[in-house]
């Protein structure tokens, strides 16, 4: 046995298991949440637990229907989208395309900045600026709503939406667009009917990372949604799925703190959801 | 290779095991069992005490009052708590009480709201949707806005369980923190709040129930209404371990009440 190989065989086997700590994780992680999320669902009933419209943990006879909480990451994710998704994708067509390049140096500084700064304090402002701000502008009685949570979303998923859309709109090759120009069409027709078709695979995976980032979060809308157990509507308050686990657990006990694991445990579903749409989008992508 | 340093690695787990039970020598253990509403409390002193006494661990278990009644009378624990009085049938049941401090509960109000005092069964009212707008109980023709902790929180648990209003409530947010509150209510003129009487602030203002203003001398005469008992219950027919009696009189003594009152609630001592 020589030394040099022995040497070999060491660093192999440290990397190995540094990889398998990766591995190790999501697979403590997701055999945990099946085993502590699956004994409340038995003892609730499945379609009592996900299509329950009543949400009482602590009451006397207690009701754990999660329904409005479904229906609530649904619509705040859905909003979060339609906001975002526009801003973000407009916004990375102008860096791309049309942007001074000193203008396009400062935006993408500042766009790092806003996905660097966490999300507690996201929550904190809006909290103080934002839900008095919608109290005072549509003139409800409280300002904190799913439409507050939304706009939060929608701001917090435009760095991702905006850097990823960015990285594909520069990755089309210049004699694309250099084809369309020399066949007359304009600069602004080039952008929109040559690059972003060519671009579409990666503003797709844009989309669905920001659909990620907002279905997951928690801290910030805990601050701005109200946490009430209400069917989502726009000015009340509202509870998403990762509100009503972060907000109940500490103190929660029993059947109580099983429900919470099962709720995380249909968070976890959605979410794998996620990776899943976004595997296909890509393998499609490549094979075109 | 690979197996000197697996062989390495298992030397390595094993020479950690030896150290980690090397340490747990001759401890004696206190356990205490109930309300979380007593968290902070028995986790300050506990915390306190075993820093005085580091061959003593005083273990709590937070489930409740009733379940620690039950520890407590079936021999779980050594040292029960209650955020109630116990009552007389579990008194004949061979518990004695022993009361540890008293916990205030602020109702608090934006600053521009010009509601100076309700009484407990207007709060009730309020809180249940009795009362929607506060021209009903002498503020402006605007709609109340509820505000509360979350489920399982103990100040929600003490507040609901004096006014009456258990599962009844029609809270429009319902915020994790005794912050969060005080923030919301500063920053929405008709919102109404409560809050541990220890951590209000200047930001929003205190009202008085029945007339009486919350203060630690209204606490501890009775005379602030909304306020409830943080309750030692220990079986009667025996006495404690050595290390849970030194536990239970040094709660009880003058040098652990700032403790209490750290912790937000209003020592006896």
């Amino acid at each position: 046995m020589n030394i040099k190989k022995s040497k070999e065989d060491v660093i192999h086997f440290i990397f190995l298991i540094l990889g398998l700590i990766a591995v190790g994780s999501v697979l403590v992680i997701t055999v945990y949440l099946v085993i502590s999320g699956l004994p409340a669902i038995r003892e609730i009933g499945l379609v009592d637990f996900l299509f329950g419209t009543r949400w009482a943990s602590t009451a006397a006879e207690p009701e754990y229907g999660i329904l409005p909480f479904i229906l609530t990451s649904i619509y705040g994710t859905a909003g979060a989208i339609l906001i975002g998704v526009p801003i973000g994708f407009f916004a990375a067509v102008y860096l791309a395309k049309m942007a001074p390049r000193k203008v396009c140096s400062f935006m993408q500084l500042c766009i790092g900045v806003l996905a660097g700064i966490p999300s507690v304090v996201y929550g904190l402002v809006g909290m103080l600026i934002l839900v008095p701000g919608i109290m005072n502008v549509f003139n409800v009685p409280d300002g904190a709503s799913l439409l507050a949570a939304i706009i939060v979303l929608a701001v917090m998923i435009l760095p991702s939406v905006i850097n990823v859309s960015l990285t594909n709109l520069q990755a089309v090759p210049r004699d694309y667009e250099e084809a369309s120009l020399a066949l007359g069409a304009t600069t602004t027709e080039t952008y929109f009917r040559v690059t972003v078709p060519a671009a579409k695979s990666g503003i797709f995976t844009a989309i669905v990372l920001g659909i990620g980032r907002a279905i997951g979060e928690a801290m910030a809308v805990m601050m701005v949604a109200g946490n009430v157990a209400n069917m989502p509507s726009l000015f009340q308050s509202v509870r998403f799925l990762t509100t009503a686990v972060a907000s109940e657990m500490s103190y929660s006990s029993g059947l109580q703190r099983q429900a919470l694991f099962s709720i995380a445990l249909v968070l976890f579903f959605f979410i794998m959801l996620i990776n899943a749409t976004l595997l296909v989008i890509k393998k499609r992508s490549q094979t075109v | 290779m690979k197996k000197l340093a697996m062989i390495a690695l298992v030397a390595l787990c094993a020479i950690s095991f030896v150290f980690a039970s090397g340490a747990s020598e001759s401890t004696q253990n206190v356990s205490t069992d109930g309300s979380t509403s007593m968290e902070s409390v028995i986790g300050s002193l506990a915390e306190a005490y075993m820093a005085e006494n580091p061959n003593v661990t005083v273990t709590y278990n937070p489930t409740g009052s009733g379940s620690g009644i039950t520890a407590v009378s079936e021999g779980r624990c050594d040292i029960g708590l209650a955020s109630r009085a116990l009552t007389d049938d579990e008194k004949a049941g061979g518990l004695t009480e022993t009361v540890l401090a008293l916990d205030g509960i602020a109702i608090i109000v934006n600053n521009s709201n010009p509601v100076n005092d309700l009484t407990l069964e207007q709060i009730a009212a309020l809180y249940t949707g009795e009362i929607a707008n506060w021209s009903e109980v002498g503020g402006a023709d605007a709609p109340v806005v509820l505000i509360g902790r979350e489920a399982g929180s103990g100040t929600r648990d003490g507040f609901e369980s004096i006014t009456g209003t258990e599962d009844l409530c029609q809270y429009r947010q319902e915020l994790t923190s005794t912050g969060d509150v005080i923030t919301t209510v500063s920053t929405n003129p008709n919102a109404i709040g409560y809050a541990s009487l220890s951590a209000v602030s200047d930001s929003v203002k205190t009202l008085t129930v029945n007339g009486v203003a919350p203060s630690e001398e209204t606490v501890l005469s009775g005379e602030y209404l909304v306020q409830r008992p943080f309750v030692m219950a220990t079986r009667s027919a025996e006495p404690l371990s050595e290390a849970a009696q030194a536990f239970f009189d040094y709660a009880l003594s003058s040098e652990a009440a700032p403790i209490i009152a750290g912790a937000g609630a209003v020592p006896l001592n």
